[in-house]
């Protein structure tokens, strides 16, 4: 495939700095589209404030960049305004669990039938590595010069609890994996979050001594265990380690169908 | 005769990350000074994993034609 047709190539090259794996993640959302012969004008993707935000400005789909935390709440609108339209809502870990927490878990009980792809590297990236919801207990970051004390998200489990239609993890390394849950996400009828694990060798590596983008890929390769193995594993075991696999695929009405029937059920009413 | 794959690097969009050199499964590229190079082409197995790991989009694998080499 041509990724190039993708891209708006005056952008290119982009900001992420060498060892960053947003790139390698939105090659996975493009390789995606072009299996699933989506037209570019029927694409919108979203995103909120970071390095991962940065993602729309580099492809030729209908794009916003709204403000830090609020992709999901404009996504929401889009989404009402024009059903046909796929929403993709690309995000960082603080962008989707912090800033924008309350959008995330409300937008996963609704169920509106939106994508939402979170690349999780631990860390604020862009604004110079502060401690993120995401950060493990004990990293150091830019806020936590001695070692993060505050015990970090599971974003998988949180979006789960709120009520997510399908719910997966990948990692930057497992490039194939992460394929075929970005395609199970898309075609999905509900909400759907895929959370990435990427290394952020600037912000992060650096300072907790992990090395580069390769260091930080071949750690992802180690320490992945996959959910049913998680399962037989005690709490101990699964210590520093990175669960991948799909956590919730289930059918369920979703927001837009519900809508319909209000406004039916008013008309009748009103009549 | 081997066809071998076509490996382009865009070294204007190159990083020098070198996922590519540590991570292809043939070890096909050496690290250059600043750029990665194409070590050994003749190995390349055109599993595309350095094309689709590299997050700078600077490589693209062109596979030799299948239909040629099933004619030879």
């Amino acid at each position: 495939m041509d990724y190039l047709y993708y891209l708006r190539e005056d952008k290119m090259p982009h900001i992420w700095c060498d060892g960053c794996g947003h790139g390698i993640i939105l090659k996975s959302i493009l390789r995606v589209i072009d299996k699933l012969g989506w037209e570019k004008d029927d694409i919108a993707m979203v995103s909120g404030i970071g390095c991962s935000s940065r993602t729309p400005g580099y492809v030729d789909f209908n794009t916003l960049h709204t403000t830090h935390g609020r992709a999901i709440a404009f996504a929401t609108g889009l989404k009402i305004v024009k059903p046909n339209l796929h929403v993709i809502i690309v995000s960082g870990d603080g962008d989707a669990t912090a800033i924008g927490g309350n959008h995330f878990i409300h937008a996963a009980r609704r169920n509106i039938d939106l994508t939402v792809i979170i690349y999780n590297n631990y860390i604020y990236g862009m604004t110079g590595g502060q401690a993120s919801p995401t950060t493990p207990v004990g990293k150091k970051a830019s806020t936590a010069p001695y070692g993060n004390p505050d015990a970090p998200f599971d974003i998988s489990r949180l979006a789960q609890a709120a009520g997510a239609a399908y719910v997966a993890r990948s990692t930057v390394y497992h490039v194939g994996k992460t394929d075929r849950y970005i395609e199970q996400a898309f075609l999905k009828k509900g909400f759907s979050v895929v959370e990435v694990m990427t290394p952020c060798p600037t912000s992060y590596g650096r300072r907790n001594k992990e090395g580069n983008g390769v260091e930080m890929m071949m750690f992802q390769k180690k320490n992945s265990v996959g959910v049913e193995r998680a399962q037989k594993m005690s709490e101990e075991e699964l210590q520093g380690k990175i669960i991948t696999g799909v956590f919730v695929d289930k059918e369920q009405n979703n927001y837009l169908q519900r809508y319909e029937e209000v406004i039916d059920k008013a008309k009748q009413i009103n009549q | 005769m081997k066809k071998i794959s076509k490996i382009t690097i865009n070294e204007k969009w190159c990083k020098s990350c070198e996922i590519c050199v540590y991570f292809c499964p043939k070890k096909v590229y050496d690290m250059g000074r600043f750029y990665p190079e194409v070590a050994r082409p003749e190995d390349c197995i055109a599993c595309k994993l350095c094309e689709k790991l590299c997050p700078d989009f600077a490589i693209t694998v062109t596979p030799p034609d299948k239909a040629e080499s099933r004619k030879k």
